[in-house]
């Protein structure tokens, strides 16, 4: 098949030159140019990661170089943006463009077909299809049977089929719009090392775009940071350089903008109190410390953030011998499930919680963890063992979370999904958030509090759908906490979140937990970890618990070492 | 759906010689309605089943609203149609006799017996073999078949994601008024957000699918659509059973045209 060779160069790819000379885009329908009066020259064979704060056209900019802007009418560019010397739409196939969402990434139903899809559309004859399909999921690490059902992979496997199937397009220029936001630390490293195998055997042009910067800086040749396009004359590449020298000079900058600089973790406010000194109960008279003045764990007035728990060190919630499925169904219909047995995803778990206390559920995917919290959080019922409600949380319900109708659940316990978006219900952020109080028959003195202190004050009128990752993740806090719960389960908090989200989010759990509030996070962040502290469960792949969780985190570790820290730079 | 590749016989013959024989069979079977012709053909599709790797366990689970339908379907015709012969039943607006009895046994059998070659080909053909069969040889258009390919992938997430805003709309309160209104009222409100998501993901993919080249222009197929030397065979058998569902029904004097 040496007539597919285009010209002797490896693996068949010839590595793309990107071209940017005074170029802007703006969106039809905008007011501000998405990228503005954009200047960049990448040579053949270059390793670039663009950085820049949201609004930067980022995305923009990666779309545009796949050819993918061209089908709106109505948008304006000017300047001239080109992919060897030519305008990108017409030159389909050139570049492979990446995107987050590992679901979105599969467009066929089978591994093998999947990858051959792309090829197929550039018309490449058959029998080079399957080669070059062979060839990619080689090259990406994945080792299945071409006919394994692609349903059957996890986020980090779908993100290397995805690759694979844009490698299979030998396309000279790959482009990655925040690949592994989505990943758990060994799926970002997996699809890290995938693309870089792949830009070795390949050698063509690579634009990565990535809030975490410890995962790519050892791997480009440079940095790129954009400006805001709709500031005055701003807009364009504020920084370009060597990926040392721009991390030297805009350090300060980039962090900022809650970029995850290398060796940076950023300041949280630390804990005061251990779930320690909590089970032993406050001194006559002690208080909490928080932003909101004196509060006293064990009689929180309306005006704090957290709960109205009944006592610090109260038993809120035991589970003995749990175990989990999403197939769970209600004991009162075990009929369908005698017939149809659930596996449980996660069973033997023994755990207590108590208020004030911090527990973090930890382990592989597909260990059972979000399942294992939905039940937790009185979403699903146990599959098997017993999860009952302490007296603490109880306060005249019944025993089992599941049970509970929807008002006395969200005072009790309130779950934060993974994804922000599953949990809005209305049109409005200020509806969204007196939603809880209103169920509860409360006032909303709470929500003009959260509005405040998660920084969503000038959003009230906003659509919670429009508002960007880190505005989201901090509405979907507000409104479980507008209801005042007294215990937090939170799935995978810190995902996707720039450093300065991560940051209010961890100092404010902090707070909580200080003022009697508990808080069980699943979560794969060893820094967010260190600085909630308390009790660990780590689960098992199979979904056991590896040890018990009984013991409390040993010295508050507010800031990590150096070594922890570029470990667990991949870590959100 | 997108679960291992089904290793019935009947997998391997083209999705095109199948649905040809379904067709011509259920021709068959909608030109008369008698309890003949609707027997045979029961008969003949059951012995097919392990062709198609269905046992009549797994049909009876899959299939029961059909069967369910045709039942209420049964009853339906024997209580409406003309009452000749002997009675067999009379209580009051109830009133059964041989001749409404047996228009309602013949439109029972009939309606299963319609809806089993469907559950037959559905069974035994993969999606995206159907797919390339429709494209490359019916030669429909590529971008129309391989989007409505991609789109049924989506749709088995549905049920998924139906299931995960239940949780998280619940863990807001949602649903705790407990009539009957309030708690349609979140369902569809549950709804529009399951709509949401779809649309949300569903054009991430078509993304994904342009930068992949698209609809481009001309594309190679990586799977050839072909026909076997099985293929004659599973039409051949269509056209059989077809002909002895009509032969039956001529042969015991039971044909009864819908037409005419």
């Amino acid at each position: 098949m040496a007539s597919y060779d285009n010209g002797g160069t490896r693996e068949g790819v010839r590595a793309a030159a990107v071209s940017a000379k005074g170029w802007g885009w703006q969106h039809s329908g905008r007011a501000a140019q998405a990228v503005h009066d954009l200047e960049l020259e990448i040579s053949p064979g270059e390793r670039v990661l663009l950085l820049g704060p949201s609004g930067a056209g980022k995305s923009t900019l990666l779309h545009a170089l796949a050819g993918l802007l061209g089908a709106d009418q109505d948008a304006a560019e000017s300047g001239l943006l080109t992919v060897d010397g030519e305008n990108p739409t017409a030159r389909r196939g050139r570049a492979g463009l990446m995107q987050q969402d590992p679901e979105a990434q599969v467009v066929l139903s089978r591994i093998g077909d999947d990858v051959a899809f792309g090829a197929e559309n550039l018309a490449v004859p058959r029998d080079e299809i399957w080669r070059r399909v062979v060839g990619a999921l080689d090259a990406v690490g994945l080792d299945f049977p071409l006919d394994r059902a692609t349903s059957a992979l996890s986020g980090g496997q779908k993100q290397r089929l995805g690759l694979a199937g844009i490698l299979a397009m030998q396309p000279g220029l790959l482009l990655l719009d925040e690949p592994t936001a989505n990943l758990d630390p060994a799926g970002v490293l997996e699809v890290r090392d995938a693309v870089l195998r792949m830009l070795d055997r390949t050698g063509a042009t690579m634009v990565v775009v990535e809030h975490r910067v410890a995962v790519w800086v050892d791997a480009v040749d440079r940095i790129v940071v954009l400006a805001p396009g709709d500031r005055g004359h701003g807009g364009g590449v504020l920084i370009d350089g060597p990926p040392r020298q721009v991390l030297m000079q805009a350090r300060q900058m980039l962090t900022g903008a809650g970029v995850w600089v290398p060796g940076y973790v950023p300041a949280t406010r630390p804990r005061t109190r251990t779930g320690a000194e909590l089970l032993r109960g406050p001194a006559a008279g002690a208080a909490v410390q928080t932003s909101f003045g004196y509060v006293n764990p064990a009689s929180s007035g309306p005006g704090s953030l957290a709960g109205s728990s009944s006592g610090s060190g109260d038993l809120l919630l035991h589970a003995g011998q749990l175990a989990v499925s999403r197939q769970a169904t209600d004991s009162r219909k075990r009929g369908r499930a005698a017939r149809h047995p659930a596996i449980a995803a996660s069973s033997g778990v023994d755990l207590t919680v108590t208020a004030g206390s911090a527990l973090s559920i930890t382990g592989p995917n597909g260990a059972g963890k979000s399942t294992l919290a939905l039940t937790l959080g009185g979403l699903l019922p146990p599959l098997d063992g017993e999860l009952r409600a302490g007296k603490g949380l109880r306060r005249g319900a019944g025993p089992e979370p599941h049970r509970w109708r929807g008002g006395e659940l969200i005072q009790r316990i309130g779950t934060v999904f993974q994804e922000p978006e599953h949990q809005f219900i209305t049109g409005r952020v200020l509806d969204e958030l007196n939603f809880g109080p209103k169920i509860l028959g409360r006032g909303s003195d709470r929500v003009g509090e959260l509005l405040e202190r998660l920084r969503l004050t000038h959003l009230t009128e906003a659509n919670p759908y429009t508002l960007s990752g880190g505005e989201k993740r901090r509405l979907s806090v507000a409104t479980v906490l507008a209801a005042s719960p007294s215990l937090l389960v939170l799935d995978e908090p810190t995902f996707g979140q720039d450093a300065n989200t991560w940051a209010e989010l961890a100092s404010l759990l902090t707070e909580l937990l200080d003022a009697g509030t508990a808080v069980i996070s699943v979560t794969h962040d060893e820094d967010f970890t260190e600085v909630l502290g308390g009790a660990r469960l780590r689960l098992s792949a199979d979904g056991r618990p590896l040890e018990a969780a009984r013991s409390e985190a040993a010295p508050q570790r507010v800031a990590p070492s150096d070594v922890a820290r570029s470990g667990a730079g991949g870590a959100r | 759906m997108a679960g291992p590749r089904s290793t019935a016989v009947l997998a391997k013959a083209n999705p095109l010689s199948k649905l040809a024989a379904a067709l011509v069979l259920t021709i068959a079977l909608l030109l008369s309605v008698d309890w003949a012709s609707a027997t045979v053909a029961l008969v003949c599709e059951l012995a097919v089943l392990p062709l198609a790797g269905l046992s009549v366990r797994t049909l009876l689970l899959r299939g029961w609203p059909i069967l369910a339908a045709a039942l209420v379907g049964g009853y339906g015709s024997a209580l409406l149609a003309p009452k000749t012969g002997a009675v067999l039943l009379d209580w009051g607006p109830l009133l059964f006799t041989e001749g409404s009895l047996e228009s309602g046994v013949a439109i029972m059998l009939r309606g299963i017996a319609i809806a089993l070659p469907g559950l037959i080909v559905l069974a035994s053909t993969d999606p995206t073999d159907l797919a390339d069969a429709l494209a490359q040889k019916m030669k429909l258009p590529h971008r129309f078949v391989l989007g409505a390919l991609a789109a049924m992938r989506l749709v088995g997430l549905l049920v998924e994601e139906w299931q995960t805003l239940g949780m998280a709309r619940r863990a807001r309160g949602v649903g705790s008024g407990g009539g009957f209104a309030a708690r349609f009222r979140s369902s569809l409100g549950q709804g529009m957000a399951l709509l949401v998501q779809a649309v949300r993901r569903a054009s991430r993919l078509a993304v994904t699918m342009e930068a992949k080249g698209f609809g481009a222009g001309p594309r190679s197929w990586a799977r050839e659509s072909t026909f076997g030397p099985m293929d004659p065979w599973v039409f051949a058998a269509g056209l059989l059973i077809a002909a002895a569902v009509v032969g039956a029904a001529v042969v015991l004097g039971t044909w009864n045209p819908v037409l005419g």
